[in-house]
């Protein structure tokens, strides 16, 4: 990535940036353009490079923010009606994390409406445009981040994934997307989907930038009381050969007997073999012909280069979708309770009392999807529908969860489609919220097991649409999986 | 025939902890602006995560043991949900599922035991003032740490409502985990009350009162409820399930919403907290810290102090662990001085943070013991020892300054009363006394005293008189 220095003023990076914004306009990628603010700050950090003081590892970077990131600068909406009009006086942990090393905030950019969604067409704000082909969805919910970087405006840009809105738009325009082990990364001040899935991602256009990225936002967070201990920047010292620093393979735990002793890929030496393993139950009709020769190709690549592949059978994956869509809208329907009209945002003025206030608000204030999601996580809520619904779904969890673990006591990764299609027509699938929810099966049993996966580019169709498939691996496995993604290219 | 009531007693009681539940925002509010101690996290905004406050997790530990409770090592958060305008996030953070405090009992002065079924933490709600037409929303109280205390239905009168209530303040109290304060709604009392014919199998349909935040109201709510159920029932009509709100000037309950409209909040477990666990080492190091209870303090002084005076001191856990210090034999005269002289005194309450010492309240019982301090001065220093000006001067200082220690030493007593006797103005009472005027001997003991300036023990005085005169 190109860092400000004498030469490439921060200046000239962020004119750049901001002038390709404009250019694709059309597009619908930005909710909002931070002209001001960032060249004000480019000028700044210019004028530390020229009297040669320090300057941070992402010094002039300019980046896209998903606007469910909160920060003072622009309006965080979410894409939602009901936030508009916020002006938020917090920052997001995330956000300041970046800032601190001089990356600089172009524009906020578009989403699902509360990132409900995978194509970014349940925007207030209208749909986002697929980098490749205008007539097609961007993908979603982090769509406009996305498209952002692969139509190369920004060196980078943030997203949020809940079950798939990092890794599915990545695919969907042929760049690099990171959903991180659950608790890598803050959540403190990004607007909550679910809470217990939602994870802070990247998109990027190398493996290089994502590692940078993660080494940067990372870590502990005394305000998020979900993050992990730092993990990820203490392996990296791995690298330098500190064998007690070695990343230590997950617990086999419940799979004794299956789990011959692997040798792990390690940073340590990054020319030993992995194991890597393809999930035989992924790979049928159900799936776009070219995205199976995508995996196929990528397997026989792993294969050149003197990778094991293991076949495996993960059953439990089966229950994902239908677990996911309880237990997510569940924890987001009690998120959203918080936008009531009181206190900020958008508020209905036609109420006469307290609940019209209340329905009016949330009636006008929310996309259709939001009120449906919000409708199904009341319902499997309700007393006496709890039990068979939200407790059932968290037992079908702890079932993925366990089957993850056995998976990874037989590999070091598994490589999966991230979606079944390639990137849809626009309009395509509004109608049918089933369809638009099946996008979604290959991606968010990863997200209820709070592994990690990485989506990477992986050629196109012969339309020219990108491809993308997701390396997955165990929990804090993201240094590492981000080191193998190189062999893949 | 007999009617017989059941009443269980919900109770929440505020923490005092430094911060917030969740956020580092100060938790006292008193005296302060409206919506002036409120985080982005009380506020709600959108991305803000709960930061569980450890020390409440501590007070709660304290505040389980003190009613004899199991402490569950392991506990959780769950999300209740409902919408108004003093529930910023939509929700209330509680312990349903996995309440942090187990089962125990209460025991009351009159020896009753109450069972607590459990007890969990939670946040409170903000505050809303409501004016003709338009309301006001107060955010300061939001997230205020709450213990709610759920006790077994054990309680069949009223006036072990009083003591229940009364007892498990003061068990908070001496926890030292709520200010206690109950006029301004430190602890709020909810009682349950059902009614049924003595020896009946089933109990009786249930009505629960809330909000009540005095003993005395819960009492008499409970003896209005009992009477008002036994009517219908005695009349063959049925109680309804229902919540019923108090007025304190009426003495009456009236209805305020049915079961039918109960509202379903949609218990959740809270994602963004994860599951506490505690180590027994926490448990106990926290348990150690807890000084002892009014049980405690009853058995212990049981026939040194009165009942009366005891229970009057066992409101006052400050005094409490200051006569647990004081020497035995000290304890009857400085438990004494405290109720019939501190608390007598207006500032006594500005004074029961900041104690004398233990050595200094020896002291003086001592000197009284020994006659250097009359009853009356012993009073007089007493107080001075309260007196931030005096404090840390030692009583035998204090004393010495106001001039108040008694003269024992019988050889200068008897040079002073010598004086006296040679007054002329003595002559007369002289005379009258050794004629048998056995009552003009209280002017003679007056003249030694003016002339010893307070410091001669009249009892000496008499003696040597008498001597002098016969």
């Amino acid at each position: 990535m190109k860092i400000a220095n004498k030469k490439v003023t921060a200046e000239r990076l962020v004119r750049d940036a901001l002038e390709k914004a404009k250019h694709f306009e059309d597009y619908h990628i930005f909710t909002f353009l931070n002209e001001e603010g960032a060249l004000k700050k480019a000028r700044e950090i210019d004028k530390r490079i020229a009297r040669g003081e320090k300057v941070g590892r992402l010094a002039g970077v300019p980046y896209a923010l998903k606007d469910n990131f909160l920060s003072p600068e622009g309006e965080t909406t979410a894409s939602a009606h009901i936030l508009q009009g916020f002006n938020s006086p917090v920052t997001a942990t995330s956000v300041a994390k970046l800032e601190a090393e001089g990356a600089i905030m172009i524009g906020r950019t578009n989403l699902d409406a509360f990132a409900h969604g995978s194509s970014t067409e349940n925007s207030y704000f209208g749909p986002t445009l697929n980098s490749h082909d205008k007539q097609r969805v961007a993908g979603g919910s982090s769509g406009g981040s996305a498209v952002a970087v692969a139509l190369d405006i920004v060196e980078f840009a943030t997203g949020t994934d809940t079950g798939g809105s990092v890794r599915q738009p990545a695919s969907f325009n042929g760049i690099y997307g990171l959903k991180p082990t659950y608790g890598t990364i803050s959540r403190y001040g990004v607007v909550a989907m679910a809470s217990s899935t939602d994870c802070i991602g990247f998109f990027t256009k190398t493996p290089e930038d994502m590692d940078l990225l993660m080494s940067i936002a990372s870590g502990q967070d005394p305000k998020d009381m979900t993050t992990l201990p730092d993990y990820y920047n203490t392996e990296a010292s791995a690298e330098s050969g500190d064998s007690r620093l070695a990343p230590s393979r997950p617990s086999s735990r419940g799979s004794g007997a299956h789990s011959a002793p692997v040798v792990a890929y390690g940073l340590e030496s990054p020319n030993s073999c992995a194991r890597v393993g393809i999930i035989k139950d992924f790979d049928n009709d159900s799936v776009h012909p070219e995205i199976r020769k995508a995996l196929k190709n990528k397997v026989e690549l792993l294969k050149s280069k003197g990778h094991e592949i293991v076949e495996l059978e993960m059953p439990a994956l089966k229950y994902g979708l239908a677990a996911y869509y309880i237990l997510v809208p569940a924890e987001l329907c009690s998120n959203l309770s918080r936008h009531d009209g009181v206190r900020y945002g958008f508020r209905s003025e036609k109420s006469k009392d307290l609940d019209a206030l209340y329905e009016n608000t949330r009636n006008e204030g929310f996309m259709p999807e939001n009120k449906r999601r919000i409708m199904i996580g009341n319902f499997v809520l309700s007393s006496g529908f709890y039990d068979a619904y939200f407790l059932k779904a968290a037992k079908a969890r702890t079932l993925i969860v366990k089957e993850y673990e056995k998976a990874f006591s037989k590999v070091d990764f598994i490589l999966t489609p991230v979606s079944p299609n390639p990137a849809f027509k626009l309009g395509e699938k509004v109608d049918d919220p089933v369809a638009m929810y099946l996008e979604d099966v290959m991606s968010v049993s990863l997200n209820l097991a709070g592994v990690a996966g990485l989506a990477i580019p992986a050629g196109e169709t012969k339309e020219g649409l990108p491809l993308g498939l997701q390396l997955v691996g165990p929990r804090r496995s993201d240094k590492r999986l981000i080191e193998f993604s190189k062999e893949l290219i | 025939m007999k009617y017989i009531p059941t009443i269980g007693i919900e109770c929440h009681v505020q923490l005092c902890t430094k911060t917030k539940l969740f956020s580092e925002v100060d938790n006292d509010a008193r005296g302060k602006e409206p919506n002036s101690c409120v985080s982005p996290v009380d506020y709600a905004l959108p991305g803000m995560l709960p930061r569980l406050n450890g020390e409440a997790i501590k007070f709660a530990i304290r505040a389980g043991r003190a009613m004899n409770c199991e402490i569950n090592a392991s506990s959780r958060f769950d999300r209740k949900h409902y919408f108004y305008p003093d529930s910023p996030k939509g929700y209330q953070i509680t312990q349903f599922y996995h309440p942090i405090i187990g089962e125990g009992y209460v025991e009351l002065p009159s020896g009753t035991r109450v069972r607590i079924e459990h007890a969990h933490l939670e946040g409170d709600a903000g505050k809303l003032t409501h004016f003709k037409d338009y309301s006001l929303v107060d955010l300061n109280r939001v997230d205020t740490p709450l213990i709610e205390i759920v006790s077994m239905p054990d309680i069949h009168s009223a006036k072990d409502v009083h003591d229940y209530c009364k007892e498990l303040w003061r068990l908070m109290c001496h926890a030292g985990v709520t200010n206690g304060d109950l006029y301004n709604g430190n602890m709020r009392f909810d009682v349950n009350i059902s009614v049924a014919k003595e020896g009946a199998k089933e109990l009786g349909t249930r009505a629960e009162i809330k909000n009540l935040n005095s003993f005395r109201s819960a009492e008499r709510a409970a003896e209005f409820e009992i009477k008002r159920q036994t009517k219908l029932l005695e009349a063959g009509e049925k109680v309804k399930q229902e919540t019923r709100g108090w007025d304190d000037t009426t003495g009456k309950t009236t209805a305020q919403r049915s079961k039918e409209e109960a509202k379903d909040y949609r218990y959740m477990p809270e994602p963004d907290i994860p599951p506490i666990n505690l180590t027994s080492e926490f448990i106990d190091a926290e348990i150690a810290k807890l000084p002892l209870m009014p049980m405690d303090y009853r058995r212990k002084f049981n026939g040194v102090i009165t009942d009366e005076i005891l229970e009057v001191l066992l409101d006052y856990p400050s005094l409490m662990i200051k006569l647990n210090e004081i020497e035995d034999k000290h304890v009857k005269i400085i438990s004494n001085l405290f109720t019939s002289v501190l608390l007598a005194e207006e500032k006594s309450a500005k004074y029961l943070n900041d104690l004398p010492d233990t050595r200094d309240l020896n002291e003086l019982a001592e000197m009284n013991e020994k006659k250097e301090l009359s009853s009356t001065a012993t009073k007089e220093v007493f107080l001075r020892l309260f007196d931030p000006q005096m404090k840390g001067r030692g009583t035998k200082q204090i004393a010495k300054e106001l001039g108040l220690i008694q003269e024992n030493d019988l050889e200068a007593l008897e040079k002073i009363v010598d004086i006296v006797l040679a007054k002329p103005e003595t002559q007369k009472a002289q005379a009258d006394f050794k004629a048998g005027e056995e009552k003009v001997i209280g002017f003679l003991v007056g003249q030694v005293m003016k002339e010893s300036h307070g410091k001669a023990n009249p009892s000496s005085v008499q003696e040597i008189l008498r001597k002098k005169l016969k």
